[in-house]
């Protein structure tokens, strides 16, 4: 496998990224003001790990893409995120358990990275892995309260589950990349990780009083660059002053 | 307990204005400085939170990884501001909410310069440049207000505007620097925000009907036209450093004053967009109302639950 370190690197970082963008469009519109706050956050934290990320996947790569190069200027079947990540806010529900989903594998990821054979995964998961924890805790607190909550928000947060379940699957889709980094260590124990995500998701749900839908469907695409209708759109907006105006420093 | 008649109170509320002592929530004041204090401060609140918006509009669309998150963590800050301005509203004993519903039925006014567009990447950098300057210009003097938890927020917020004017001015900065498509960008953002920008100090003083009332009071410490002069005087140097042009054909310096005379503002727009002729009046006010509509359920939802929460607890306890 050629670049499986690189290859992987893109998915960490633009699952980053395109999650940092969904939530930055929160900003100015959120349920009240401290949420608004607490979601910036979010954003402000993803983005900051993709900077990382890409910073070290272009020097892993030794083309001299700059962290910039590979956060605008890829086109869309080079984007490796979840497709999770790319579903839109649609409401503060469905923004919260899509975060809640996505948190709930990243803190135990994290936690594993941080043993990695790789010291610069190493170091940005142990960064990431402090900020992650904070993040979990505040998705499972709303998960919680949107659940125990109105007849209104407990059907909300149901539909968001129900709507985004097929999309957590694909969390734990795994080829080649894997497997090869796996063998040299840079991805140390990861056979438990879907056990801990599926203590976490189940604890938090059953507090919420919410129901694990049955559809076990996995809609799997984007590790692999197949992505939904919105990255396009995404990308429309996160790539628009690098592609109207080439080649310049801002 | 002692007995004050109003006159007493009136003397000794006074006497502390005079002595610089700061008034804090619990001294008897005269209705009209509650009054005049609610009234600033939730519009200052809602200027922060109103100018979210404009700025917001960039965030999805900031040309690199560093830029887009130092505009999150600036518009994050705004947020901030907004938030321990409403509480220092709420030790004057005025409801939060209230406030706010106000200010979405077009009662409550915010600062105007919210109501013009931001149409390029280069009005991240104008906009911080002379709006976040403008509001400095206007909040270091607020750190001495007399009025304790509105000076005290002020100390903070102007820290980090501080910060915001800053990473404006170095947004224009390297546009001026850059490509001519780069500098053409800061030069048209300049020639909107500049008017604007100036109008933010409010009515020539003479027109002004608040200002001597509240410099009485030590709300107020400079009057509209000291502040908007010092403004000028301050920016003009800086256009000249990084080569843009400010767009007043009557600008010139004054020797014998030591400061820059400008041309004459266009009141007309000003008082169009006060009263909500301004380009984005109606879509600044639309969003605050569709969050605060769409964030319905969400804040029931906790409000529900912090309730079983305590019923839950209450119930072990027993």
């Amino acid at each position: 496998m050629e670049n499986a370190l690189f290859e992987y690197l893109l998915r960490l970082g633009d699952d980053s990224l395109i999650l940092g963008h969904r939530l930055s469009e929160w900003c100015g519109h959120g349920p009240v003001l401290e949420e608004d706050i607490a979601l910036t956050n979010l954003s402000l934290d993803l983005i900051g790990q993709a900077t990382s990320i890409f910073d070290y996947a272009g020097k892993v790569e030794g083309k001299g893409r700059s962290e910039d190069d590979l956060a605008f200027l890829r086109f869309d079947k080079d984007y490796r995120n979840l497709l999770l990540v790319e579903r839109p806010n649609v409401d503060f529900g469905v923004t919260i358990m899509r975060q809640f989903l996505f948190d709930a594998y990243r803190k135990p990821l994290f936690e594993r990275l941080v043993h990695s054979s790789d010291e610069m995964i190493a170091a940005i998961a142990a960064k990431s892995l402090k900020e992650t924890k904070y993040h979990l805790r505040h998705s499972s607190e709303w998960v919680i309260r949107l659940g125990d909550g109105t007849e209104e928000s407990h059907n909300r947060i149901q539909d968001a589950l129900n709507e985004l379940w097929k999309y957590a699957a694909e969390i734990f889709y795994e080829d080649a990349v894997d497997a090869e980094l796996k063998a040299n260590g840079v991805l140390p124990d990861m056979d438990s990780l879907k056990s801990d995500w599926d203590t976490i998701v189940h604890a938090v749900l059953e507090e919420a009083t919410l129901t694990i839908p049955d559809n076990n469907w996995k809609q799997e695409g984007g590790r692999k660059g197949l992505h939904t209708e919105h990255l396009g759109f995404i990308l429309a907006e996160l790539q628009y002053m690098q592609r109207a105006y080439p080649n310049m420093e801002w | 307990m002692k007995e004050f008649n109003i006159d007493e109170l009136n003397r000794k509320f006074q006497e502390k204005i005079d002595n610089d002592i700061k008034i804090e929530p619990k001294d008897w004041m005269p209705d009209d400085y509650r009054q005049t204090l609610i009234r600033q401060i939730s519009q200052h609140a809602h200027s922060e939170v109103v100018g979210m918006l404009p700025e917001g509009n960039w965030i999805t669309r900031a040309p690199n990884l560093r830029r887009k998150a130092v505009l999150l963590a600036k518009v994050q800050d705004e947020a901030g501001h907004g938030l321990y301005l409403y509480s220092a509203v709420e030790t004057l004993g005025a409801d939060r909410e209230q406030t706010i519903d106000d200010l979405h039925s077009g009662k409550a006014k915010y600062s105007s310069i919210f109501n013009y567009p931001t149409l390029t990447w280069a009005d991240m950098g104008a906009v911080g440049w002379l709006v976040d300057g403008a509001a400095i210009m206007n909040q270091v003097p607020l750190c001495r207000c007399s009025y304790g938890p509105y000076a005290r927020a002020m100390v903070r917020v102007c820290k980090e505007e501080s910060f915001h004017q800053r990473q404006g001015f170095e947004i224009m900065m390297k546009l001026a620097a850059g490509t001519p498509e780069q500098k053409a960008m800061a030069q048209d953002a300049l020639n909107r925000f500049w008017w604007p920008a100036l109008m933010m100090f409010g009515p020539n003083d003479a027109e002004s009907k608040h200002t001597q009332q509240s410099m009485d009071w030590k709300i107020k410490r400079h009057t509209n036209d000291e502040l908007r002069q010092q403004m000028v005087d301050i920016t003009v140097p800086q256009a000249e450093m990084i080569g843009l042009t400010i767009p007043d054909p009557d600008l010139k310096w004054n020797e014998e004053t030591g400061h820059y005379e400008y041309g004459e503002i266009d009141w007309d727009e000003f008082w169009q967009v006060v009263k909500g002729n301004g380009p984005c009046n109606k879509d600044r006010i639309d969003a605050r109302r569709k969050a605060k509509e769409d964030g319905l359920w969400v804040r029931q939802a906790a409000n529900a639950h912090a309730e079983k929460r305590r019923a839950r607890n209450a119930k072990k306890a027993s």
